[in-house]
């Protein structure tokens, strides 16, 4: 009969009873709805033990592999130890290396830790300005190549963190992170399959850390990035980007400005609408998305019209709250 | 014993298909597209796609009741008759596309206009 741990208690599993059922029956306030593997509500995380493979089923690849399962579907033969999907309770501890400016207003943040931290290109840490005050940032490095976390941050007038991560964060710095979380990323094992990534702003910080991961992996396949800003000091490494275009013969980059200065070599134009007028067919495509909230969401929706399938859609909206 | 219509199409492989199919019909038909408009998009293929593992006769655990309840704040927002429609219009096209016979596609249909009255909470 298999036990199942969940924060810091052990359950008896019996026979026919699905993990859900389990957690239930012990007054554990564990979300759920359909019960029937459908809804996704009740998605946990395992830690120790081995999943039945019908237990992620419908779940997608990148949260596969992290261990993502269904409770309510899942009957396990195996001794699980397993967590909610939330890492926010875990802190890790960083010295800020440097703090450089990428524009006017990016500051590029690099962040080196003793005990190394896993991550994958893409995925985001919440910085924690004090005990109470966290926001969420995603990892521009690539493990391999940069040897330590890098943030693309930009400043917001009267932001909390942002500020202070612009006026006061000093080399030498000691910071509190949460561990690297977050679906989106890429993963190997399609290298010939087109890739599309569209982000605003800073949004560019995961997609140049996944562009970078994909061609240090071997992907073969055509990349394109579309970067979208109003203005030509919304757009940052450009010069960066543009090497690594001619680096790369299957590595494309496109920086589009939606307001009326366009200076050569930009293209005018939204962002998602250049992207989609080049590929306007997107079936077999995977796709990132980063950056406004609501860019993300007109993005979902018109890559999905236009093709993609909802598993091959990656996203991070960079959502905020309302002053 | 015969396979009943939810695995004579394929099961679950089968309906991994069809929701991205069935959806991308829904988000483009100006008739309904409204009601899907406002809601997570990952969160509504899930449900999408209980949609149709109930439509075709797939293990589902949704009473009449249930749909009534989950139902009932669209009806309030104007579900109707001819909406209704419209989803087993496009729950018809999809599964043609994916050259689900003809019987096949009636018996699923008839499963839906089940569900009609709770649906619209008549
Ligand atoms: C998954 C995820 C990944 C993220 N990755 C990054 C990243 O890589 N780089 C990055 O710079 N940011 C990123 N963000 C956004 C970041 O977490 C903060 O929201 C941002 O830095 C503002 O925090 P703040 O404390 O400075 O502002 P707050 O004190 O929270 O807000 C101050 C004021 O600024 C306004 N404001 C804040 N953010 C925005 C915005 N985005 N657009 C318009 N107005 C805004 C608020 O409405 C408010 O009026 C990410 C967010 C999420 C959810
Ligand atoms: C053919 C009959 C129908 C059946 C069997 C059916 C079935 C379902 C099921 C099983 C769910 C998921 C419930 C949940 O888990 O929360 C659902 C949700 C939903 N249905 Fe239907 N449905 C039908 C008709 C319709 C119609 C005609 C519309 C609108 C045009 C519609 C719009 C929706 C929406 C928008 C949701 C999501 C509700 C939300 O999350 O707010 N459905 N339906």
């Amino acid at each position: 009969m298999a036990s199942i741990t969940f924060e810091g208690n052990s359950y008896r599993c019996e026979e026919g009873q699905s993990v859900l059922d389990v957690l239930l029956a012990h007054g554990v306030a564990a979300p759920h709805s359909c019960r029937s593997g459908s809804c996704q509500s009740c998605m946990m995380r395992v830690e120790t033990g081995e999943l039945p493979e019908s237990s992620q089923a419908g779940i997608k690849e990148t949260l596969r592999v992290q261990g993502y399962f269904l409770p309510c579907i899942c009957r396990p033969g195996d001794d699980l130890t397993i967590v909610r999907p939330d890492t926010d309770t875990m802190r890790l501890e960083a010295t800020v290396s440097h703090v450089t400016a990428l524009s006017d207003h990016v500051v590029c943040v690099g962040l080196s830790s003793q005990t190394p931290i896993s991550y994958r290109p893409g995925q985001f840490i919440n910085l924690f300005k004090d005990d109470a005050t966290a926001r969420s940032y995603s990892l521009a490095s690539v493990p391999d190549m940069d040897g330590e976390l890098r943030l693309h941050v930009r400043r917001f007038a009267n932001g909390q963190v942002s500020t202070w991560i612009h006026e006061a964060l000093r080399p030498g710095d000691r910071v509190q992170l949460s561990p690297p979380a977050g679906d989106c990323f890429y993963l190997p094992g399609q290298a010939e399959q087109p890739l599309l990534l569209i982000g605003t702003g800073t949004g560019l910080a995961p997609l140049y850390g996944i562009a970078r991961d994909a061609l240090a992996q071997g992907h073969r396949g055509p990349i394109h990035l579309y970067h979208g800003s109003r203005e030509p000091a919304g757009l940052y490494l450009v010069e960066r980007l543009q090497e690594l275009a001619q680096q790369y013969a299957n590595f494309r980059y496109f920086p589009c400005l939606s307001g009326s200065e366009v200076p050569d070599g930009f293209l005018p134009g939204r962002a998602l609408d250049l992207a989609l007028s080049h590929a306007p067919e997107l079936s077999g495509w995977r796709i990132y998305l980063c950056g406004n909230p609501d860019m993300v969401k007109l993005a979902r929706k018109r890559v999905f019209l236009a093709g993609a399938s909802m598993r091959e859609i990656h996203s991070d909206a960079f959502t905020h709250q309302a002053a | 014993m015969s396979k009943n219509l939810f695995e004579q199409i394929g099961g679950e492989p089968a309906v991994n298909v069809a929701v991205d199919i069935f959806y991308r019909k829904v988000l483009s038909d100006d008739r309904i597209s409204h009601f899907f408009d406002d809601v997570d998009m990952e969160r509504q293929a899930a449900k999408q796609k209980a949609f149709l593992t109930m439509a075709l006769g797939g293990p589902n655990k949704y009473s009449g009741a249930d749909m009534r309840r989950g139902h009932a704040h669209l009806v309030a927002r104007g579900l109707n008759d001819s909406h209704f429609d419209a989803v087993m219009e496009n729950l018809a096209a999809t599964l043609q596309e994916l050259n689900v016979p003809p019987a096949l596609i009636a018996q699923a249909a008839a499963i839906c206009e089940g569900t009609r009255n709770d649906v619209l909470g008549k």
